[in-house]
């Protein structure tokens, strides 16, 4: 046994599309999405609170659909398109949602907000809520502990308003 | 004046919140950094008998493994370790300190290596065996053991006579259990190595120069060898007020290493925290036939460590919401083999007026009486414990608004008289109640020539809105457009500042800015006048304000001039000021905040699922600094009471002495489908006695009363009283 516990597993290359930035980078077939993210690329802007897709901090967009990047091996990921909250504004202009969110005071401390953000442009990408009952059902896979989730749906439903 | 101040001023943090710049301790790059995982204890109570760390360590890429055999020196006294926070008795926890366990979850070995992956599996390959005692983790098994350790108030008159003789009696225990506060950030310190032994750390906690003393004192360093820094704090809730140990672990492997050292600890870890105790509440409540009480007892018993002792004021609260002539109240610990609990949201506050609230309830029904009615009755214009009339106190106006915002005069009194389709409809309401505190903090203003001012203080911003509060103020005492005031918190060589917690740092934060912008403001009166020709060289420069970049007379007819001419001409490119707030010693009144909580519940009787369909909380805490992220602070203290209603326990299996749902699948905290109407309304309290700005403090007055609003609503809709929290709805098909 003790022999087989020293080895680490070979490092795989990778491509990534991140942002619309292409990266390329070697991962060990452990290493999360999310980890990969925050750890190797710098994009902290994702969050890790709890590692085990119970939390939803984590959520990205990869291919336009919201997913928890800490359930997802980097190395299931090659090729893929991968949105972080540090994509959605352009040209420093914020997202409809991040603007929405401000506005709504939709957080406080801040730590689920890149999840929310990301979780609800993927809601909106789904078209599936009409209205904040169901806005409320899907957005659930995502905590905030500071309980700011009036204020959430409110954000949602403004950009889901004038999108 | 006032541009800012009492406005719906949108966070000033949050452009930074929603893009992800925003860094949080766990995020800070640095060289060459390492990462440390813990392996923690998996028994309550004994010695270390073997730690076999040579397989973990011939792991590739893993650095090292600390354990209490090998590290570097930690201070051997208790005062070392003694934090701001810290308990009176006791002797706190320390990590890796020698091969004691003490609590389930300790932790015992830092594995330490190039990247996380690698000693979170190199952490699986520590090998430990224990010389297990016989322990004891259940508060209810326990409960004789239970010894006094507080009177929070002194007795009046003689409650037990009163109690045997009183018409109507109400008494029973409610059972508080354990709670975790699970901020959505993971506890982590990223400890970077400066080199000359100097530090940076960057943690996750509610006040820095807590924990830069803290760690000066367990690593015998110097006041400028370390540095503790901490922007942004995902949520905390009481959890970070005292130095935790992953701060301790990965100091202690950047000292080991000289190489910086982040250490995160994982979910499950976290419950090897501090938590809320498990409580047992017994009220004891005896009344006139009309509803006036003639006693009120109320008796805590709570978990605590073997270690140190924690406890909260529990039981007074009675004290100070309704008037009886006999009343006592005893806080008794019960120490078992855990770690030591720790402030949560309204420590104290969130249980034993939880337990108060529901046998007002239940007294309220003895007596066919309104529960507001009883409520009024009883309404206390004294803190009856010091005999001291309140600052401002207007809960009566709470009642008022909260029950005609909740259409509470269409409540039909008996239970199970109210449907929705197949749902039976429940409405409770309860009284809530904190303290309006302030501490000493000091703040620092750089006014510059371009008409920007730099505001700094140590102080933390936890989500409480800090940040925006204190850059409100400024801006205000300033005659600053918001935009032109940045603001730097919480980094230990800012001016002084306590932990953040007990909701006394927007009062204190906003009257320390006050102070610095008032020297401010007379030193630039100062330069105006003895300017060559000045406008204002009559000026009385105790009688300006600063507004719109100038300073004006505070004579309508009077000269202004601009600031940055002022500065220009006397050769200034920088005004500096720093301030420690400074409040009247006062000890002629009570500071509180008080609300009134009013719930809705729908309950499905055939599955037992219950939904908390409306809350309105009516809040009476002074003036509101600003109300969009005030609203923000109430609105998540009532989800946090939903929470404690109906969601949340810390479960643990007496047997092998572990909490059995340590992450937060298992663990239940509201998510966004649990959570519907929420409306919050701030009663108008003007306040001048408190304090210049007539502010009070927002973060625990949210949550008190909550749970036992929720409580009698499920009781009116159900007819079942459940005094044992949460209400799960297995309580309920009972």
């Amino acid at each position: 046994m003790a022999d087989l516990t020293d080895q680490i597993p070979e490092r795989i290359p990778i491509n990534l599309v991140v942002n619309g930035a292409r990266r390329t980078l070697e991962v060990a077939p452990w290493t999360t999405l999310l980890d990969a993210l925050r750890d190797r690329l710098e994009l902290t802007g994702t969050k890790k609170g709890c590692d085990h897709g119970q939390c939803g901090a984590c959520t990205v967009l990869i291919d336009g659909r919201r997913v928890n990047s800490c359930l997802t091996l980097a190395v299931m990921k090659d090729g893929a398109e991968i949105t972080t909250i540090e994509g959605l504004a352009r040209d420093g202009m914020l997202h409809p949602l991040q603007q929405a969110f401000i506005d709504h005071d939709a957080f406080q401390c801040g730590y689920c907000t890149p999840g929310q953000i990301c979780s609800a442009a993927g809601l909106l990408a789904e078209g599936r809520a009409r209205d904040a009952d169901e806005i409320r059902e899907l957005m659930s896979g995502n905590l905030c502990r500071c309980g700011a989730y009036p204020n959430i749906v409110a954000a949602i439903e403004q950009a889901m308003s004038r999108s | 004046m006032n541009a800012y101040v009492g406005t719906p001023t949108s966070r000033v943090d949050g452009r930074a919140k929603v893009t992800g710049a925003a860094k949080y301790a766990g995020e800070f790059a640095a060289d060459r950094l390492l990462h440390g995982f813990v392996v923690a204890a998996t028994i309550p109570r004994g010695r270390i008998a073997r730690l076999d760390t040579s397989e973990a360590l011939r792991v590739e890429g893993v650095v090292d493994v600390l354990t209490h055999a090998h590290r570097p020196p930690l201070a051997d006294k208790d005062e070392a370790w003694k934090d701001e926070v810290a308990p009176e008795k006791g002797s706190p926890f320390r990590p890796l300190y020698d091969d004691r366990i003490n609590f389930n979850g300790q932790p015992i070995a830092l594995v330490v290596a190039e990247d996380w992956e690698t000693a979170k599996f190199a952490a699986t390959r520590v090998r430990v065996e224990y010389d297990q005692e016989a322990f004891a983790t259940d508060l209810e098994s326990e409960r004789g053991k239970a010894a006094r350790v507080d009177q929070p108030h002194k007795p009046r008159g003689d409650a037990a006579a009163a109690l045997t003789r009183a018409a109507v009696q109400h008494e029973a225990d409610y059972v508080m259990p354990s709670e975790h506060h699970n901020p959505m950030e993971l506890y982590a310190t990223t400890a970077v190595w400066d080199g000359n032994g100097k530090l940076t750390v960057y943690d996750k906690t509610q006040g820095v120069q807590n924990v830069q003393k803290f760690l000066c004192s367990v690593f015998g360093r110097k006041r400028d060898d370390i540095r503790v820094v901490s922007p942004y704090v995902g949520g905390a809730f009481g959890s970070g007020l005292r130095p935790q140990y992953q701060v301790v672990l990965a100091t202690l492997a950047a000292v080991a290493l000289k190489r910086s050292v982040r250490v995160v600890l994982t979910r499950r870890q976290m419950y090897g925290l501090g938590y809320r105790p498990m409580t047992i509440e017994h009220v004891a409540l005896g009344a006139s036939p009309d509803g006036t009480l003639d006693a009120v007892t109320h008796e805590a018993i709570a978990v605590t460590s073997r270690f140190e002792d924690f406890s909260r004021n529990d039981t007074g609260w009675a004290d100070q919401l309704y008037k009886s002539p006999n009343s006592r109240f005893s806080h008794k610990l019960v120490e078992l083999d855990v770690s030591t609990p720790c402030d949560m949201r309204a420590p104290g506050a969130a249980t034993g007026v939880c337990a108060l609230e529901c046998a007002m309830d239940e007294l309220a029904v003895a007596l066919k009486l309104d529960p507001i009615e009883l409520r009024l009755k009883c309404y206390s214009e004294r803190d009856q414990s010091e005999d001291l009339p309140y600052t401002s106190k207007q809960l009566r106006q709470c009642y008022a608004r909260g029950a005609e915002a909740f259409g509470w005069d269409r409540r039909t009194p008996a239970p199970r008289s109210m449907h929705d389709g197949k749902d039976l409809v429940g409405w409770g309401m309860a009284t809530g109640v904190w303290e309006a505190l302030q501490m000493p903090v000091a703040v620092r203003i750089v006014l510059t020539a371009n008409g920007h001012a730099e505001v700094s203080c140590a102080a933390s911003d936890i989500g409480t809105g800090t940040y925006t509060i204190v850059a409100q103020v400024a801006a205000d005492a300033l005659g600053l457009p918001i935009e032109n005031i940045s603001v730097r918190l919480a980094d230990s060589t800012l001016p002084q500042a306590p932990v953040e917690g007990g909701s006394w740092m927007a009062a204190s934060s906003a009257h320390a800015v006050l102070g610095a912008a008032e020297d401010i403001r007379q030193e630039l009166a100062r330069l105006a006048k003895a300017l060559p020709g000045s406008q204002l060289a009559d000026l009385d420069a105790t009688k300006v304000t600063l507004v719109d970049g100038m300073i004006a007379s505070n004579d309508p007819n009077g000269a202004a001039v601009s600031i940055a001419d002022v500065m220009r001409h006397s050769k200034l490119e920088r005004i500096e000021k720093e301030k420690l707030n400074q409040f009247a010693e006062d000890k002629s009144h009570a500071r509180n905040t008080h609300s009134a909580v009013f719930a809705e519940v729908k309950v499905d009787e055939q599955l037992g699922v219950i939904r908390v369909t409306r809350v309105v909380s009516a809040v009476a805490a002074g003036r509101i600094l600003n109300t969009k992220t005030g609203r923000s602070q109430i609105m998540g203290g009532v989800v946090w009471g939903i929470g404690m209603a109906l969601h949340e326990e810390t479960m643990m299996d007496h047997r092998f002495g572990r909490i059995m749902n340590a992450d937060i699948a298992e663990y239940h905290v509201p998510v966004n489908a649990d959570i519907h109407d929420i409306d919050v309304i701030f009663v108008d309290e003007p306040d001048d006695r408190i304090n210049r700005l007539g502010v009070k403090g927002l973060g625990e007055i949210g949550i008190v009363g909550v749970p036992a609003a929720i409580a009698n609503a499920v009781y009116h809709a159900t007819g079942k009283r459940v005094r044992r929290f949460p209400i799960t709805l297995d309580k309920l098909l009972d």
